[in-house]
């Protein structure tokens, strides 16, 4: 294959990638969005492995590897729990950002890829693959730690070093400086020793950028990485002189730049202080010792009183969050979701935007327990329907249905915008204890008049509303 | 030299409506006018010649003088041909006209050169409610309508237990809830009947709730919404399933009241023979669109027929057959028009092109034809927004990765805008022009990335990232290409380290790959409706 077809199938490549992307925008198209992605992707492999830069000899090489990375890919896919997708997201942005790494480093030992080069040409493309690895190296750290933290192999509490913010600092002139060092490098061998002490120092910061942010923050760091990973696609594309790349990195690295936005207005929070971290403090102290404690009486309600309240209900908004994922309790809510729905209940969910530990995760759980996705709604288009609503169900969630956030302007999440289940004629919260939520904030909306608790494990008490409601 | 106001008598058969009542008489009199009323003009509608001269009006013994004599003449119903001959030159007429459905009127009207406002063209805007008098007459009729029903029907409306036996309430269903359709529903139901209401436009469910009725759907999607918060046809297949439910209906109620028009349109049929057939004997259908056709097949407008021992009632007079209300209703919508017209109460009327309800009701202006009146700059009620493509309503701003969007403030832009331009000429000064091309692409690509992202709803959050991640694997194709590039002779080449670390690129990228594709596949294969 000639070096124009080649460019030319990499310009299909980009259109069908734009095109898959595009098709995401809605629940009907976004089947056949994907299947844009997987021939374009088809297209793109294809064009290269038969185009002018691959030789011959490599096939076998490269044949193997790809049935290898093949079988592994489609077996994690198969296997993967849908409650566990924030994991396996950032595990696999966690290989991205190695496999930009380490192109990186192959493209710099290799004298063919410079072998043309001089001045300021050469100059710049070295300063590419010195950020093409910074990027990667960041990227790999940052997901897997942010892996670690979503499996529950580190924990969720953001580790906070004193001088945090210097420490960063101090790690990026010292990338800087050894940036100017790699940049002098006569020889491939000297070059190798600034570069190697940056990936680290990457590594490293890479590492404690996510160690610092709170778990509550976790769906802004999932797409932030999503958003890494592109921009490491890109710098590669740089590196590389390579076009399809650098779209490619670019759509998705701005496509993971708005999600990152999108989640951080939903909590009200601006992006730099979400990175900078030390947010949510993991069910330690309330954060807000000073402020106003909340007060009153908390009321419990047993599982058959909760199966009464909802058969008697007329309109019925179920509030899910992280809370029943971990519970697995999404297939027992679709259960009642279905019995109520035949007597005639309006039952409806409401997502908000941050809800679980990436962005639409809720929807992904509620969808593969088959809820239909008419019924499931975002924030703002039922949380006016609160009042005319007879029950709110609140499942594991607390944070994004806190008063507090509304009500009282010394509250860590004053300003945040929460799901009204308050004004509901009866809340009902499901949850295990009374321990507060990720943002350590105690929650004034358990002790309203008309709030009832129902403690215990989201699962085991489902199975008994459950029960109730078809005795 | 104040301008007179002309009542004269109705002469359409059975119209027993006026176009003034005494109290109204007064405060057009307070606007500087000076008002004439024929003789007996108000009889039919209780209203003697003695309480019209009592509140100032001048009653005229003979037409002729009346219309003679009037610079402006307030009817009920349109002008017979003979009338219009009646007219005088340069004078304002004020009457129910249709022009879509009398275009001879109008031409008749135009040769005569007068200034005609048509209270069935008042458009229909808020500020224009006042003197709606559609919806009042409208309003009257869909009570009268329940009324007629209750008369012709053999029961009760309310259910009751006495002592001679259990009555059971009741059930009337009405077809098109507007104006005349809520008005029914709330007749109905205050007399105690179970109220069913259908209508094509989704967003009166509510009301119908509101006046006591209970919503009836038909299952099938489209927007019946037209302009100016009247209803439109149909396709065939929402039709076909609306038969479906009103036959349905049709056997189980007892009365059906239809109020189905389409503007400018005949009226739809509804209700079949076959439904009229099934329904229980004694029924009763009140067909208050007979005048444009009947919704219903076996309607006869204007009279009471039995068919299959349904009473099938097609009068087209409903709100005469309220005369006081309505004249006094109507009045009122008339002198609400008047002070339109005369905003400096001096007696004299400005017909102001410029002002939307004016314009909109004035179907000749001195003997030009002004109708059809521009389309009305908004819907009464506003079509419900499509709920599916619901974006996040959240602001684009710039964020951390440096890159811009609608809306920020005026500097905030500036300084963006300078900065980008600083980094602009930075790059363009030292950069060598191969890496121009490729960055030329790349701040394309992000904002392709960007604008097309925007739009992804947040439900497919999380598979729009899974497919990014297997889209990102594209850096494959980095690692494909160092495997076993042509290699000019006499270049040495540590092919086995490239090679490695090529191959540990590939494995990497392909996993994500083929992982993340699958796994967007199997994810997307959920969500279902």
């Amino acid at each position: 294959m000639s070096e124009s077809l080649a460019t030319v199938s990499y310009l299909g490549a980009t259109i069908l990638f734009i095109l898959c992307l595009g098709g995401l925008s809605n629940q009907e198209t976004a089947r056949r969005g994907n299947l844009y992605g997987v021939i374009g992707m088809t297209i793109a492999v294809l064009a290269t492995v038969l185009g002018p830069h691959v030789g011959t000899s490599g096939y076998a090489w490269l044949i193997g590897a790809m049935v290898v990375g093949a079988s592994i890919g489609l077996y994690a896919a198969r296997t993967v729990q849908m409650t566990q997708m924030p994991e396996l997201v950032a595990l696999m942005h966690s290989m991205v950002g190695l496999a930009a790494m380490l192109v990186g480093f192959a493209n710099y030992i290799d004298p063919v890829a410079s072998a043309h080069m001089s001045g300021a040409e050469k100059a710049i493309h070295e300063v590419e693959i010195y950020v093409g690895i910074l990027i990667g190296a960041v990227t790999f750290s940052g997901s897997v730690i942010a892996f670690g933290k979503l499996s529950g192999k580190i924990s969720g509490n953001p580790l906070l070093l004193p001088a945090r913010h210097w420490i960063n600092l101090a790690g990026l002139l010292v990338v800087i400086y050894f940036g100017r060092e790699f940049l002098r490098a006569g020889s491939v061998g000297e070059g190798m020793t600034p570069l190697i002490v940056m990936t680290v120092i990457a590594l490293l910061f890479g590492i404690h950028m996510v160690m610092a942010i709170g778990g509550a923050d976790m769906p802004v760091v999932v797409s932030m990485l999503n958003s890494y990973s592109g921009w490491a696609a890109a710098a590669t594309g740089f590196m590389l002189s390579n076009d399809l790349l650098i779209v490619t990195g670019a759509l998705v690295g701005s496509s993971g730049a708005i999600l990152s936005y999108i989640m951080c207005a939903a909590m009200n929070r601006h992006f730099i202080s979400v990175i900078a971290g030390g947010f949510g403090t993991g069910g330690g102290t309330p954060a807000a010792a000073g402020a106003a404690q909340p007060a009153g009486e908390v009321v419990a309600i047993s599982a058959p009183d909760t199966a009464e309240l909802l058969r008697e209900a007329k309109n019925v908004i179920i509030v899910p969050g992280y809370g029943m994922a971990v519970a697995q309790a999404q297939h027992t809510v679709y259960e009642i979701t279905r019995l109520l729905r035949e007597k005639g209940v309006n039952v409806r969910f409401g997502i908000h935007p941050v809800a679980g530990r990436m962005p639409g995760h809720m929807n992904v759980l509620l969808a593969e327990a088959k809820v239909p996705y008419d019924i499931v709604q975002e924030m703002d288009e039922l949380n006016d329907d609160f009042p005319q609503t007879d029950v709110a169900m609140v499942i594991g969630a607390n944070d994004i249905v806190n008063p507090g956030a509304q009500d009282d302007p010394t509250s860590p999440i004053a300003g945040m915008p929460v799901l009204e289940v308050w004004k509901a004629k009866t809340s009902i919260v499901m949850k295990r204890s009374m321990a507060s939520g990720y943002a350590g904030v105690d929650n004034p909306l358990f002790y309203k008049e008309n709030n009832r608790m129902l403690f215990g494990d989201a699962k085991k008490m489902l199975d008994e509303v459950l029960v109730a409601l078809k005795a | 030299m104040p301008l007179t106001i002309g009542v004269p008598k109705e002469i359409a058969p059975g119209e027993k409506r006026v176009a003034t009542v005494p109290e109204v008489v007064e405060k057009l009199i307070k606007l500087g006018f000076a008002v004439r009323v024929e003789t007996g003009a108000g009889d039919a509608a209780n209203v003697s010649d003695d309480v019209f001269r009592a509140a100032g009006a001048e009653v005229v013994d003979n037409a002729t003088a009346l219309w003679s004599s009037s610079d402006i003449i307030f009817k009920v119903r349109g002008p017979t041909a003979e009338e219009v001959n009646l007219l005088r030159p340069g004078s304002t007429l004020v009457s129910f006209i249709w022009p879509a459905q009398n275009p001879e009127l109008l031409q008749q009207l135009a040769a005569r050169q007068v200034t005609v406002l048509a209270m069935d063209s008042v458009p229909r805007i808020s500020r224009a409610q006042k003197l709606d008098a559609l919806s009042s007459m409208a309003n009257i009729a869909g009570y009268r309508a329940v009324i007629e029903a209750a008369h012709h029907f053999g029961r009760f409306f309310t259910g009751q237990i006495t002592a001679a036996g259990k009555v059971p309430p009741a059930k009337v269903f009405v077809i098109g809830a507007g104006v005349a359709g809520l008005a029914a529903i709330g007749a109905a139901s205050g007399l105690g009947a179970i109220v069913r209401a259908n209508d094509t436009r989704p967003e009166v469910g509510d009301q119908v709730k509101s006046m006591g009725g209970e919503f009836v759907t038909v299952d099938y999607q489209e927007e019946g919404s037209g302009v100016g918060g009247y209803a439109k046809v149909m396709s065939e297949g929402f039709q076909k399933a609306q038969r479906e439910v009103f036959a349905k209906q049709a056997k189980e109620v007892d009365i059906i009241i239809t109020t189905a028009l389409i503007p400018g349109k005949p009226a739809p049929r509804l209700i079949t023979s076959e439904m009229v057939q099934s329904m229980k004997p004694g029924s009763v259908i009140v067909d208050m669109a007979a005048e444009q056709g009947g919704n219903c097949e076996l309607t006869e407008p204007g009279t009471v027929t039995v068919k299959h021992g349904v009473t099938i009632i097609g009068y087209a007079d409903l709100p005469s057959r309220l005369a006081k209300q309505s004249s006094t209703l109507y009045a009122t919508n008339l002198l609400r028009l008047t002070e339109e017209l005369c905003k400096n109460k001096d007696g004299a009327i400005d017909v102001n092109m410029d002002d939307e309800v004016i314009r909109g009701t004035t179907v000749i202006k001195e003997g030009t034809i002004t109708w059809p009146p521009p389309a009305p700059k908004l819907s009464a009620a506003p079509p419900a927004a499509p709920a599916a493509a619901a974006k996040p309503p959240v602001a684009a701003k710039s964020h951390g990765h440096g890159k811009g969007g609608s809306p920020m403030s005026g500097p905030a832009m500036a300084t963006l805008f300078a900065a980008a331009a600083v980094v602009f000429w930075f790059i363009g000064a030292n950069a060598p022009a191969a890496f121009l091309g490729h960055f030329t692409v790349f701040v394309l690509a992000c904002f392709v990335g960007y604008m097309v992202v925007w739009n992804v709803t947040p439900a497919l959050h999380t598979p729009l990232m899974s497919v990014t991640n297997a889209i990102s694997s594209i850096i494959a194709i980095g690692a494909l290409v160092q495997i076993a590039p042509p290699v000019d002779p006499g270049v040495s080449r540590p092919d086995e380290w490239i090679r490695w670390l090529a191959i540990g690129g590939i494995v990497l990228a392909t996993i994500n790959m083929f992982g993340g594709f699958a796994v967007t596949q199997r994810m997307l294969a959920m969500f279902r409706k």
